[in-house]
């Protein structure tokens, strides 16, 4: 995954800072709520979404078992309608096939349709780098281009920030932007319409993911709301579309099921905007798939952690998320948040750095995000079984040994508590330590002269 | 019948009069109730900490414990939830089954008789009206465990709807988690308190006097950071709620 985020803080520490930010928390509250509302709503009206979320998981896994054919059906469809498929095993690789077929084309600049596949490998930063210039069509991702941020949620990469902010980065980076420009939502459209207006009408080659893949047709499908997306898809003469190998479906039939969960649980629409899709090379146009694997057949090896791959990138976890909610999604130093995040991240890249290390206990598994998930992956599962991976601190080992200990034999326990309650008197009201993350701003239990067994043995069970 | 209490470990070191309460209760309702004494803990804070190896030496002994009873009874929904969704999990994973060949099939004797309070009072004794009486205004908090993971639904408001003087207020916000989530409540020390503020914020505004919930842990949270705050505001669990009569509530 991209190299931008090395050397950050781990979660906690980047959390304690987010959650210090009113306005990041207010920001994140009103928009995770709003949608957290509506697809509430759009779920509630289907009779049949247990059926249909059990019917997505059921494809999904059919399809990563039987990945590696469905892969070469892929490539063999693409390919018979004049496309031309490449292999990316990971980011460099990918990121040097695309830059390497810009530059084939004589251009100096792109436009891009959202794409988490992209932001994952730094496709614009490593075309930076060989002079090529990709600029963002998506609303919310130009507002986080412009203001030279990162996106931290899937769906709405801009929620971090509310309309006075953008009206401000429209101001200062936009050379067009008016400078009468009010902080109304359809004046901030409208600006950025005749903005990237421009840019489409130049763009002689366009970058895109996809949401799904069409195996036994070669078709490749976008879904998003604005219709930038289409513009960028259908102008431009050179197409190239960056897409993890996850994102396949066998037939054309099995996007009924999808095309019905992932605007519920993304946008809470019934339907979707702007549905694209396209075979091939079309009218001409000349298109290329990179196929990116980047991490996950390793994660496909897992037996636990492979449902992961299941993900349609909707971000209704995050929308539900207490933690997210109040750590924004910076915290988790991805263009992943939130709960799949925390169990995509570490499984993507490994847990050697701290950050990394430190994700799967970003959450209290409270298990909000698996009640949500269309494809039913079951986060709180996969992020302990992550936690069992991960690296211990040495004082918490020692801890859980001892405890492990106590536990093991009943007269252990007892023996335990019986001290515990002869310095009941002795405990301090602050704790010291990693202990004190409980004590400044809790108060502790007041401990009981008497353990529950001590007194079933004083009582014979409250007999006596 | 056979009835166990598996009183969980925190309940028994901190809380016992959560666990007298279930005594009072069951013997109430005529239900002779054992206590095997070689009882420790389920493993979860073992398990969801990533220390799974001692998870799976806690699950081997609980099953050993509570082989030879009819229901176990447990008033801890996250520990229920623990033994009920992860123990099945455990004993299949490569090391548990080389270490411990017998623990699927104990898991798959025992796990399906161990019952939540009030899963055991309104599935299994059919009762929702156990003649308690609690004369406070009770806001109910669900915890997520017992919400999401064990799906108790409407039991525990079916239980207090019964109790004679009892006014239950309804909670905003009652699906959203307290931010205790074991270890989570130290790692992430700042984000749980954060959502114990807001949590804690709710509270207040339902006007309740008691808070009350089916889990221990998460009172302790919520309840720790209520007695900081002087609110004013205790927290009971149901058991005790329940247990209450006329002559000995407070």
């Amino acid at each position: 995954m991209s190299q931008t985020f090395v050397g950050m803080p781990s979660f906690p520490k980047n959390a304690a800072k987010a959650v210090q930010d009113s306005q990041l928390r207010f920001n994140l509250r009103k928009a995770t709520h709003t949608i957290r509302g509506k697809r509430a709503a759009v779920v509630g009206e289907l009779p049949d979404w247990a059926e249909l979320r059990q019917a997505g998981k059921a494809i999904k896994d059919h399809t990563l078992r039987h990945l590696d054919e469905y892969l070469l059906q892929l490539e063999a469809a693409v390919s018979a309608a004049g496309g031309t498929v490449h292999w990316a095993k990971d980011a460099a690789e990918a990121n040097r096939i695309v830059a390497g077929l810009v530059k084939a084309t004589g251009e100096r600049e792109v436009v891009k349709v959202k794409s988490m596949a992209t932001q994952e490998i730094g496709l614009n930063e490593a075309l930076e780098a060989e002079g090529i210039k990709a600029y963002e069509t998506d609303l919310a991702e130009l507002i986080v281009q412009l203001g030279d941020d990162w996106p931290s949620h899937i769906l709405v990469p801009a929620i971090h920030r509310n309309r006075a902010e953008i009206r401000e980065i429209f101001l200062a980076h936009m050379p067009d932007a008016p400078p009468d420009l009010t902080d109304e939502p359809r004046a901030l459209a409208e600006a950025a319409r005749l903005h990237l207006r421009e840019r489409f009408l130049r763009a002689k080659v366009a970058i895109s993911g996809a949401n799904f893949m069409i195996a036994e047709s070669g078709t490749l499908v976008v879904l998003e709301s604005e219709g930038n997306g289409r513009m960028c898809l259908t102008l431009p003469e050179t197409l190239i579309s960056v897409v993890g190998i996850e994102k396949l479906l066998p037939t054309w039939r099995d996007l009924e099921v999808f095309l019905q969960l992932l605007p519920r649980s993304s946008t809470g629409e019934r339907m979707n905007p702007y549905t694209s899709m396209w075979t091939g090379s079309v009218e001409g146009q000349d298109f290329h798939l990179v196929l990116l694997d980047n991490g996950r057949t390793d994660v496909l090896a897992d037996e636990i952690g492979r449902q992961a791959l299941r993900c349609i990138r909707c971000s209704a976890c995050l929308n539900v998320c207490p933690v997210y909610e109040r750590a924004g999604g910076h915290a988790y130093g991805s263009v992943y948040p939130g709960p799949i995040g925390a169990i995509l991240t570490p499984q993507l890249r490994g847990m050697d750095t701290e950050l990394d290390r430190s994700l799967p206990f970003a959450s209290s598994l409270c298990g909000a995000c698996y009640e949500v998930c269309p494809v039913a992956i079951d986060i709180p599962s996969v992020l302990v079984d992550l936690r069992a991976k991960a690296r211990h601190p040495r004082t918490e080992r020692a801890g859980m040994a001892a405890a492990g200990w106590v536990f093991n034999r009943s007269a252990r326990l007892a023996r335990a508590q019986r001290f515990g309650g002869r310095m009941r008197r002795l405990v301090p009201k602050r704790l010291p330590g990693p202990l004190s993350g409980w004590t400044d701003t809790r108060d502790l239990p007041d401990i009981p002269k008497d353990s529950f067994r001590a007194w079933w043995n004083r009582t014979e069970g409250g007999t006596r | 019948m056979r009835v166990a209490l598996f009183i969980t470990c925190v309940n028994d070191t901190l809380f016992p009069g959560t666990g007298r309460a279930v005594v009072t209760l069951l013997r109430r309702l005529g239900v002779d109730v054992e206590f095997p004494q070689a009882q420790t803990c389920c493993g979860q804070m073992h398990v969801n900490t990533g220390y799974p190896a001692e998870g799976v030496r806690l699950a081997s002994h609980f099953t050993e414990i509570f082989a030879e009873y009819d229901a176990v009874v447990t008033p801890s929904g996250s520990c229920t939830a623990m033994i009920r969704e992860q123990y099945p999990r455990l004993a299949v994973t490569a090391g548990a089954a080389a270490k411990q060949p017998g623990l699927r099939e104990a898991v798959g004797e025992v796990v399906p008789k161990v019952y939540d309070l009030s899963e055991f009072l309104v599935d299994v004794l059919e009762v929702t009206d156990v003649g308690a009486y609690f004369p406070h205004r009770v806001t109910y908090h669900p915890t997520c465990h017992s919400l999401r993971g064990l799906h108790l639904g409407d039991r525990p408001r079916r239980l207090l709807e019964q109790v004679r003087g009892l006014e239950l207020v309804p909670l905003p916000g009652a699906e959203e988690c307290c931010g205790f989530g074991g270890t989570f409540a130290v790692k992430n020390r700042d984000i749980s308190a954060a959502m114990c503020a807001d949590k804690v914020g709710n509270v207040m505004k339902t006007g309740a006097e008691v808070l009350c919930a089916a889990d221990n842990s998460c009172l302790m949270h919520i309840g720790g950071t209520l007695s900081r705050q002087k609110s004013g505001v205790r927290v009971m669990h149901l058991a005790e709620i329940l247990a209450a009569t006329e002559g000995g509530a407070r």
